[in-house]
């Protein structure tokens, strides 16, 4: 019994270790006054976690909007009332699956290669030459990396939703034929552009932020073993994937009143 | 890759996030800036405004020419207090106009409709519009119907 309590014990202590140092490894990183010599650093994360995840964040918007768009009329028109079709999908896409779809993309193509990279860095003890020629790992690894997910994940996730929609489009107008004047304006008439999409953008910027931490955390954190690595980048996925759903649950019930 | 490159690139995938904000503004959630609309302020009392609530249409021939700002209980006459704000390029409304309580399509959200009126004084800022239509109560409509047969 005394076991089993010390068991429970040990194990909630060492969640609590791996929060605070996660937290102030965060802290640490994002706190560092951004010079401007790293602009490049940030460059070409930004590009690493971003650009690369473009094609791949355009062409799964593209396959959901229609598909949405799709399922939603084969509904719609048993009221006759395919004309919504427009407004349902891009409310979806803008608030809910904009944003998650485009998290869990970027937790898998970006999250992913952040830890690996960050861990075999570790492995290889590069991290701890850094230290020994006075460069601060954090503030020339980390940070550019925390920051280039913070200001890509907003914009993928807008081009999630614009792809989306073009895509819905084209299936709904082109293809089943809904009229096309009745798509946009009601799409016009029920978005509302703070209500729907700023707060579809703050959970796109909250994305960006936890998958980012979740991997670099568990990629600095990593055993410095190949297994370690391993292991790390599995963990990355599987614990950002499931935190951008559950933080998504609880920013939608804040954020849209309930 | 050269640096000159990834800066390139860089810049067009900020540029083409801030493209796609614009469209979501403009295409998908018809974001409009209004330059300060002028707007003068009507009040009107109802028996019953039905479902209308803040924000709904004020409309005249179907045109719609302000919204609704605040809806409160009058504490003495247990009226619906009705504050709409009317643009102000819209300033010859006649004092015995009807404001009516209308019903967007079958099941669309309520508006107010104005009917104008004949006399030659026009409403101006602060002024009550006394002759007004409640909102038709499906419930009532029905409970009357049903008295009317027994």
């Amino acid at each position: 019994m005394i076991s089993r309590l010390r068991k429970l014990g040990q194990y909630l202590l060492s969640i609590m270790s791996v929060l605070g140092r996660a937290g102030e490894l965060w802290w640490q990183a994002v706190w560092r006054r951004p010079r401007l010599s790293n602009a490049p650093l940030l460059m070409r994360q930004i590009y690493q976690l971003g650009v690369l995840s473009v094609v791949i964040i355009a062409l799964s918007g593209f396959s959901i909007g229609a598909v949405l768009a799709l399922q939603g009329y084969n509904q719609l028109v048993k009221y006759g009332a395919e004309s919504a079709l427009g407004l349902g999908v891009a409310l979806v896409l803008v608030m809910e699956i904009g944003p998650v779809v485009s998290g869990l993309l970027f937790a898998g193509r970006a999250g992913s290669a952040v830890t690996a990279e960050i861990g075999l860095m570790k492995a290889t003890e590069q991290l701890s030459s850094m230290e020994m020629i006075g460069v601060d790992p954090l503030q020339r690894i980390i940070a550019p990396r925390i920051w280039a997910g913070f200001i890509s994940m907003p914009i993928l996730s807008l081009m999630f939703c614009v792809v989306g929609i073009w895509g819905a489009s084209l299936v709904g107008v082109n293809w089943l034929g809904v009229y096309e004047g009745a798509f946009w304006s009601a799409m016009q008439e029920g978005v509302d552009f703070e209500t729907h999409v700023l707060k579809g953008i703050v959970k796109s910027v909250v994305f960006g932020l936890v998958v980012t931490w979740v991997a670099v955390f568990q990629g600095y954190d990593a055993e410095p073993t190949s297994e370690g690595i391993a292991a790390a980048t599995t963990r990355t996925v599987v614990y950002s994937s499931v935190a951008v759903l559950v933080l998504d649950f609880f920013l939608t019930l804040v954020m849209f009143n309930f | 890759m050269q640096m000159r490159t990834i800066e390139i690139v860089v810049g067009t995938f900020l540029l083409a996030g801030l493209i796609s904000l614009a469209i979501l503004a403009i295409r998908v959630s018809g974001f409009t800036v209004n330059p300060d609309q002028q707007t003068y302020t009507v009040v009107a009392k109802f028996d019953n405004i039905g479902g209308l609530v803040v924000r709904s249409k004020v409309s005249i021939a179907g045109v719609i020419v302000g919204t609704v700002t605040d809806i409160s209980l009058d504490q003495e006459t247990f009226m619906a207090e009705v504050v709409m704000n009317i643009d102000s390029d819209v300033n010859e409304i006649s004092r015995d106009t009807t404001a009516a309580i209308l019903t967007e399509g079958l099941l669309g959200g309520k508006f107010i409709g104005l009917s104008i009126g004949a006399e030659e004084d026009y409403l101006k800022e602060g002024d009550e519009i006394y002759d007004t239509q409640s909102a038709i109560i499906l419930e009532e409509l029905i409970g009357k119907f049903l008295l009317g047969q027994f």
